[in-house]
């Protein structure tokens, strides 16, 4: 067929490099790449210390610094996460962290992709006007609803309960979600939905077999915001729960009862971060797509 | 319903002029601008039908309102005998074929051409097989586990073809379907168009700007200009009898020449000249006229009843025929010879020349128009 032999046609060349040009081309790029390994070690060493500190006996770590543990391996003790296990504090606000966190990923993006869609397709009075209205609450600071929300959520029973950390993180993470999916659905070609509506597809399956697969760049990547964001959070935690406390209000109450007690601070910690860390390692893929999301199609 | 017969391969006999779309005083207007202007049409049963006319002339929004997707601003749309106006595009039996393709890209060929099957409910071995009928039909069995992005241009608007067929629509409109391909595809697609409409006889209705598109495809062809049809009738019909100067001059080439209506099928120039035309085309006009007349049917010798003397101003050879460009008493004339003799003409610049033609290959537009423009 003449489709095939011009899609042969425009196959791309491919030129033999010899082995002198490779080197050349490696060694001048050598000192970007030297630099950049430089930053990133730079920026590991706060983090690995972190974990060979944690890996140290209460003992030597008044003594030694955690960089000895490369002179004597021997150092080594797994003493302290077998200590943390048995840590209830710790151990109960790690179960309680995931379930918020899971919980405040969760139900933002459902609420969001919803809105998103509505403000991107659906035609409806005042839509634009509450679109702005949603990006103009983007300006308000956790800081001041803090107090108000402490009140209410005393009277309503939700004070250090999990739902209650739930719906906090979750307001206050819709406007920018609405905004990031709204922007990124409203690029998705119009025939698309056009074609989908004259085949008598409802407003319910186009969002479920058209804009969720299509938009699930964005998805991810706002699913990752809001878990590094929840999980790490400290502020909202100390204030609106008490007994309840996640990860991170937890260590830091901690470090107020023991003073300098590493043993436990440096694992926890360490603990507490390796989780965001490693959720980020399995969808940076998504990641990197969604930050161009709504930028450049 | 509208009477109907359906020959053996389903295609509807001709003659009977069963109207499947019709237009009654259908406008559209965004805002202040009148995109469709008064436009009645009726579109036969079984026809490739072409909106022909140059961007921005209304052909898409005439489009776009017969699939449901605008809604005209006054006036009504019928498809077949029931009114479809404000009935949204899946409660009309039409499918669209978008300029774009529009095909799912997260979706694999299959289920791309299998969606329209499931939102009626289809499942299993017929959906299977229906699916694989319309891969067939447009030329493309066995690519169904292939992604949109798998595939080339044409290939996928063979896909966005097959998509639109699947659930046999009444009609299916085509909105600048080729336009994203090359040449040499695009004149390949264009007969492949004209032997599926041939194959599944329904009706067509195609957007295009390309005059040569329209002409290869279609029956019938209705001309547009800044939201109004100008002419509507077959490719010879307005090629050969175009009523304007917009269709005279958009449709091919054509050579208009001032003048005043003087008596029964004559046409005094404005170097005096007199000119016969078919008395048909005048049609009763008096007062200023243009007299139209296609290049090729202009001889560089005398022998037909109408005449000028020109000298030749220009000659390009262009292989299959030779343009002149002849200075006459009433502007500057084109003419297109055939080279059906060896080697070039005696012709050349500076030469005298007795330009001539048959009335019958002459015709007439308004002249205003023709000034307007």
């Amino acid at each position: 067929m003449a489709t095939a032999a011009a899609e042969a046609r425009t196959q791309p060349v491919v030129i033999e490099e010899s082995l002198a040009a490779k080197v050349v081309r490696l060694l001048a790029k050598a000192p970007v790449h030297l630099v950049l390994i430089f930053i990133g070690l730079l920026w590991l060493v706060p983090t690995l210390g972190l974990l060979f500190t944690s890996l140290l006996s209460p003992e030597n770590l008044t003594e030694k610094g955690w960089w000895q543990v490369f002179a004597e391996p021997s150092l080594i003790t797994f003493e302290n996460y077998r200590n943390l296990v048995g840590n209830e504090g710790v151990v109960d606000a790690l179960v309680t962290t995931a379930w918020i966190t899971v919980g405040a990923t969760i139900l933002p993006i459902i609420v969001a992709s919803l809105a998103g869609y509505a403000f991107a397709w659906l035609e409806f009075p005042g839509r634009d006007w509450a679109f702005l209205a949603v990006v103009a609450l983007l300006l308000v600071p956790v800081q001041m609803a803090l107090i108000p929300i402490f009140r209410e959520y005393n009277r309503f029973g939700l004070y250090d309960t999990i739902p209650g950390l739930v719906l906090f993180h979750t307001a206050f993470a819709l406007p920018f979600a609405i905004f990031l999916l709204r922007n990124f659905f409203a690029g998705i070609p119009k025939d698309l939905m056009e074609a989908a509506r004259i085949d008598g597809a409802s407003e319910i399956k186009i969002f479920a077999r058209l804009i969720l697969p299509l938009g699930l760049p964005a998805i991810a990547s706002l699913g990752i915001f809001q878990v590094l964001f929840v999980w790490n959070d400290l502020l909202v935690g100390l204030v609106l729960a008490q007994d309840n406390q996640p990860i991170a209000p937890e260590i830091a109450s901690q470090l107020r009862q023991f003073g300098a007690n590493l043993e436990v601070i440096a694992p926890a910690s360490f603990f507490s971060a390796i989780i965001p860390l490693a959720i980020f390692l399995a969808f940076q893929r998504y990641f990197v797509q969604g930050l161009l999301a709504g930028s450049v199609k | 319903m509208a009477v109907e017969e359906r020959s053996e391969t389903g295609r509807v006999t001709r003659g009977r002029e069963v109207a499947d779309i019709r237009l009654e005083r259908v406008t559209k207007r965004f805002d202040d601008v009148v995109a469709v202007d008064d436009v009645s049409l009726a579109i036969e049963r079984g026809s490739f039908f072409a909106l022909l006319g140059p961007s921005g002339c209304g052909k898409t929004t005439t489009l776009r309102m017969i699939g449901g997707f605008e809604e005209p601003t006054g006036g009504a749309i019928f498809l077949g005998d029931a009114d479809v106006t404000g009935l949204p595009p899946y409660k009309r039996d039409v499918n669209t074929v978008f300029q774009s393709y529009a095909l799912f890209p997260h979706l694999s060929i299959f289920e791309n051409v299998a969606f329209g099957l499931r939102r009626r409910g289809q499942r299993g071995d017929p959906l299977k097989r229906r699916v694989e009928e319309m891969l067939e039909l447009v030329a493309l069995p066995g690519l169904g586990k292939r992604k949109p992005g798998q595939l080339s241009g044409g290939q996928q608007q063979r896909v966005a073809l097959a998509r639109a067929l699947v659930n046999s629509p009444q009609v299916l409109l085509l909105d600048e379907p080729l336009g994203a391909l090359d040449l040499k595809l695009r004149k390949q697609m264009q007969l492949e168009l004209k032997r599926i409409q041939n194959d599944v006889g329904i009706t067509f209705v195609h957007v295009t700007h390309d005059q040569e598109e329209a002409m290869t495809m279609a029956d019938q062809i209705a001309v547009m200009n800044a939201g109004r049809i100008e002419q509507l009738g077959s490719p010879d019909e307005l090629y050969e009898r175009p009523r304007t100067a917009f269709v005279a001059s958009f449709l091919g080439a054509s050579n208009l020449l001032r003048g005043r209506a003087a008596g029964e099928g004559v046409v005094r120039l404005e170097d005096g000249t007199e000119v016969r035309v078919p008395a048909a085309a005048l049609a009763g006009r008096t007062g200023p006229v243009a007299v139209g007349i296609r290049p090729e049917k202009i001889r560089l010798a005398a022998g037909e009843s109408n005449m000028l003397e020109g000298v030749i101003a220009e000659r390009s050879y262009i292989g299959v025929s030779t343009q002149y460009i002849a200075q006459t008493g009433t502007g500057s004339i084109t003419v297109y010879a055939q080279n059906t003799d060896h080697g070039p003409s005696g012709l050349a610049a500076g030469d005298r020349v007795t330009l001539s033609w048959s009335p019958e290959s002459t015709f007439v537009v308004d002249a205003l128009e023709e000034e307007r423009r």
